[in-house]
């Protein structure tokens, strides 16, 4: 099955979104990253490294857990619930630029149950949306703002993203 | 090493005695979730929306019973309360038959109280929703041992290896049934000390230390839970006064000088001042007793999500 990014890429990805968040957004102190898990988390904390090293601000970043926010939660006849972990956010998100950040943004389904969960949480000045990949069938009307690559696919396939903290490595792979 | 559970096996959580080592760290592990979930600003999560949740108490509870309530309200459940008085029960209906009306409303969940051990056992061979003990008469209340372990979990960082001394009313205790079960099957070491009039046959083959001293039970223990002296359900003289209760095994100051250095003190509640447990331990440093309360709404908040998954 075909590797669309390798680690290179991955690294690569990540350093322009840093770039365009900085030239997107003037203040830099009002920016945090929450990161959706299990993925989203480790792409964040590496976001905030590179903000870092661009414009010498430590970025807050937090983890965020959808599963008491999903739609489908109740909706499988039979079967155990999805694993839930923890959320861990240790600063008020009130008046805060709030990059939102996964890995995969597809359905949008996750992105919905995300937004949910931050209202409960406070109000942010603004949400703005980052994803390493882009594969397309959206079922909401939700975009990404900053995207690492776009990946055509069917939805019969599906995208595997692996990050070194998780998975001992660093690539994208798209399955079946 | 047995791989993390995912789900609980059953659909009800009538006790501790039939549950998994993999099963209560789920639920303990969810519970570590639940938790952060009270200290947002907006204290309440979607999940259960359009559940329904029937609370039945039929014996006298405050803390449990307001505990899931509010864990179901913080779960967004639509919950119905029912208490013996003013219900159908004071004008003689029968347990079967409260079951059956109940039923007929369909409901998710039921959580249930009773004075009769096994109650909730009947109730889970009549009804389709899952079943919530919340305490069968001397049988078992298995979210307080659940809610009792969450909280030497996270004063201890483990269960594995704590020295717990369980101490009072054995002979009346669910709670202490349910401790003893969850407490050896995570390898944690148990020893229960009560009068002899108070001692429930064969707890000794419960996998437990038995001694009618309360000075050697406490010797080094980690973790002290007292029992509370159930005036209520003792139908004979199993005490000669509560003071010579007191002098021969209620907790003081001087006999936590014998634990552990950082030696934590529970209780279940309601407590009897005076009687099991002194003041001044019920509201010294090794107190963790309003943690407990505070523990067992996450917990119930677990246990109602990972039974509301399970349909019947």
């Amino acid at each position: 099955m075909p590797i669309v990014m390798d680690a290179a890429r991955v690294s690569r990805s990540l350093t322009r979104i840093a770039h365009e968040i900085v030239e997107r957004n003037r203040q830099i102190d009002d920016l945090a990253l929450i990161g959706i898990r299990a993925r989203g988390v480790p792409i964040a904390e590496r976001l905030a490294a590179a903000l870092h090293d661009l414009t010498g601000v430590t970025v807050p970043t937090g983890a965020l857990d959808i599963t008491l926010y999903r739609d489908d939660l109740m909706r499988h006849a039979v079967g155990p619930q999805p694993v839930l972990r923890s959320t861990e956010i240790s600063f008020s998100i009130d008046d805060r630029v709030i990059l939102l950040v996964d890995d995969v943004l597809y359905t949008g389904r996750t992105i919905r149950a995300a937004l949910d969960a931050l209202i409960d949480f406070g109000r942010p000045r603004a949400i703005q949306l980052v994803a390493l990949v882009d594969r397309g069938h959206r079922e909401l009307p939700i975009r990404a703002d900053y995207v690492g690559r776009n990946i055509p696919t069917s939805q019969q396939q599906s995208v595997q993203v692996r990050l070194v903290e998780l998975d001992g490595r660093d690539e994208v792979e798209v399955e079946g | 090493m047995s791989t993390a559970a995912t789900a609980l096996r059953s659909r009800h959580l009538l006790g501790i005695e039939h549950l998994e080592r993999d099963e209560i760290d789920l639920i303990l592990d969810t519970a570590l979730a639940m938790k952060e979930v009270g200290s947002r600003h907006i204290k309440k999560v979607p999940t259960l929306r359009g559940r329904t949740v029937v609370n039945l108490f039929f014996e006298a509870s405050t803390r449990t019973r307001m505990s899931f309530e509010l864990a179901e309200k913080r779960l967004s459940a639509d919950t119905l309360g029912m208490t013996t008085t003013g219900s159908s029960v004071t004008k003689g209906e029968t347990l079967t038959d409260t079951a059956r009306t109940i039923e007929a409303m369909a409901p998710d969940l039921i959580v249930m109280r009773h004075a009769s051990s096994g109650a909730p056992h009947q109730l889970a061979k009549i009804c389709r929703a899952g079943i919530i003990n919340a305490g069968d008469g001397t049988h078992e209340h298995p979210t307080q041992a659940l809610l009792d372990a969450f909280t030497m979990r996270e004063r201890k960082a483990r269960l594995q290896g704590l020295r717990v001394a369980i101490v009072g009313d054995l002979e009346h205790s669910r709670v202490l049934r349910s401790n003893v079960f969850l407490l050896t099957k995570v390898g944690a070491s148990v020893v229960v000390c009560g009068p002899p009039t108070l001692r429930p046959v064969g707890i000794a083959e419960m996998g437990v230390e038995v001694t009618s001293s309360i000075d050697r039970a406490v010797e080094g223990a980690d973790v002290v839970m007292m029992l509370r002296v159930q005036h209520e359900r003792m139908k004979g003289l199993f005490l000669p006064s509560m003071r010579e209760y007191f002098t021969l095994f209620g907790l003081t100051p001087e006999r936590m000088r014998r634990a552990a250095p950082d030696a934590i003190v529970m209780h279940p509640g309601p407590m009897n001042r005076g009687v099991e447990i002194d003041s001044e331990v019920a509201d010294g440093p090794w107190s963790v007793i309003l943690d407990q309360v505070a523990n067992g709404l996450a917990v119930r908040m677990a246990v109602l999500y990972l039974l509301a998954g399970e349909e019947g």
